[in-house]
């Protein structure tokens, strides 16, 4: 059973999909777009999967907690796949940033899935089987102003993954992270449609290919992949 | 007051190692976890094991200060 944070939406809810095809039970957290999850859950069963949405404000560390218990008991099992999709950007450039800002992003980019690593690890040790895909960005690797609290995140994101990934290799546990470049989804609404000319590619990813990469880091095929970072990104970062 | 006895708690960890894959023959309080090739995330998992048994919590610096099978029995029923 794997558990996908902001599965209400966007690359999480696309995630949310793909690891269902695949024959995992999935438990998808919202914090605020109830509505948007049971459509989610209802898509997925429709396609014969199984789901279940949660409320979840990943950055308050009982609700997260919780979630993984909730999720438990709702899909039966532990939870063996986690992917950590909720994130947030708050941009402005670093001499505007006020600490608020700084540490929101932080606290839910970072500080929010480490914790739910760390409580989702025991049992994959216990099982010896583990699948933990962490949903990083090209920023954070590159620079990109206006974004050094997303950044200095995201950063820490990978670094994280690559330090858990050595501690847990040895239990059949994987740990990775997939670094999405420009994806159409709500949290780029704003960005204007010229960012994609700065894209090899020439055009803006969609959730369906980042969810694609999650599918397979979570398969049974990844099994030797650990500690890496999968670039999703049109050739941005290349 | 409980009734757990020292020869159930060494019988948890002792099944325990076994699962982390040592060979637990002819193992004694005395031995370490260092000569049964026990690593710190062994020991992490045992402390898990520990709590959902007993309900008793190993924090990491706890788990430091156990070198052999005896040190960690004694630490659990000592908490028990
Ligand atoms: N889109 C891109 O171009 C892009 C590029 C690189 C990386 N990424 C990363 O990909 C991930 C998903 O982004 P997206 O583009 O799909 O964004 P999105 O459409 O805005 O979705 C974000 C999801 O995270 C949830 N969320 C936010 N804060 C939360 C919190 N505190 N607790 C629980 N859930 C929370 C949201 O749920 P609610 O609305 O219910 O709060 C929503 O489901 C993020 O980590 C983002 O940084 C995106």
């Amino acid at each position: 059973m794997a558990l996908v944070t902001g599965g209400s939406r966007g690359i999480g809810a696309a995630a949310a999909h793909a690891l269902a095809v695949d024959g995992w039970s999935v438990a998808l957290t919202f914090r605020t777009g109830e509505r948007e999850a049971a459509e989610v859950v209802a898509a997925i069963e429709a396609a014969g999967g199984r789901a279940v949405a949660l409320r979840a404000d990943v950055t308050d560390p009982a609700q997260a907690s919780a979630a993984l218990d909730d999720a438990r008991e709702a899909l039966g099992g532990p939870v063996l796949g986690l992917v950590n999709n909720a994130g947030v950007r708050d941009d402005d450039l670093a001499v505007s940033l006020d600490d608020e800002r700084w540490q929101r992003v932080i606290d839910t980019n970072l500080t929010a899935a480490f914790r739910l690593v760390r409580d989702a690890l025991r049992p994959m040790i216990r099982a010896r089987f583990g699948r933990v895909v962490n949903i990083a960005s090209v920023v954070g690797p590159r620079a990109n102003a206006g974004q050094a609290n997303y950044a200095a995140a995201k950063a820490g994101l990978i670094g994280m993954t690559k330090t858990v990934a050595v501690e847990v290799a040895r239990r059949g546990v994987t740990v990775n992270a997939v670094a999405p470049g420009f994806v159409r989804t709500a949290l780029t609404a704003d960005l204007p449609d010229e960012v994609v000319d700065g894209v090899p590619a020439r055009r803006a990813g969609t959730p369906g290919e980042v969810a694609a990469c999650v599918r397979f880091l979570a398969s049974d095929d990844a099994g030797y992949v650990t500690g890496s970072t999968l670039y999703v990104d049109g050739g941005l970062s290349a | 007051m409980s009734t757990v006895t020292a020869e159930q708690v060494e019988k948890v960890v002792r099944d325990a190692l076994e699962s982390f894959g040592a060979e637990t023959e002819g193992v004694t309080l005395e031995t370490t976890f260092e000569e049964l090739d026990v690593d710190s995330l062994d020991l992490a998992e045992l402390s898990q094991i520990v709590e959902e048994q007993y309900g008793v919590v190993l924090k990491g610096d706890d788990m430091k200060q156990i070198a052999s099978v005896g040190d960690a029995v004694s630490m659990i029923v000592e908490r028990i």
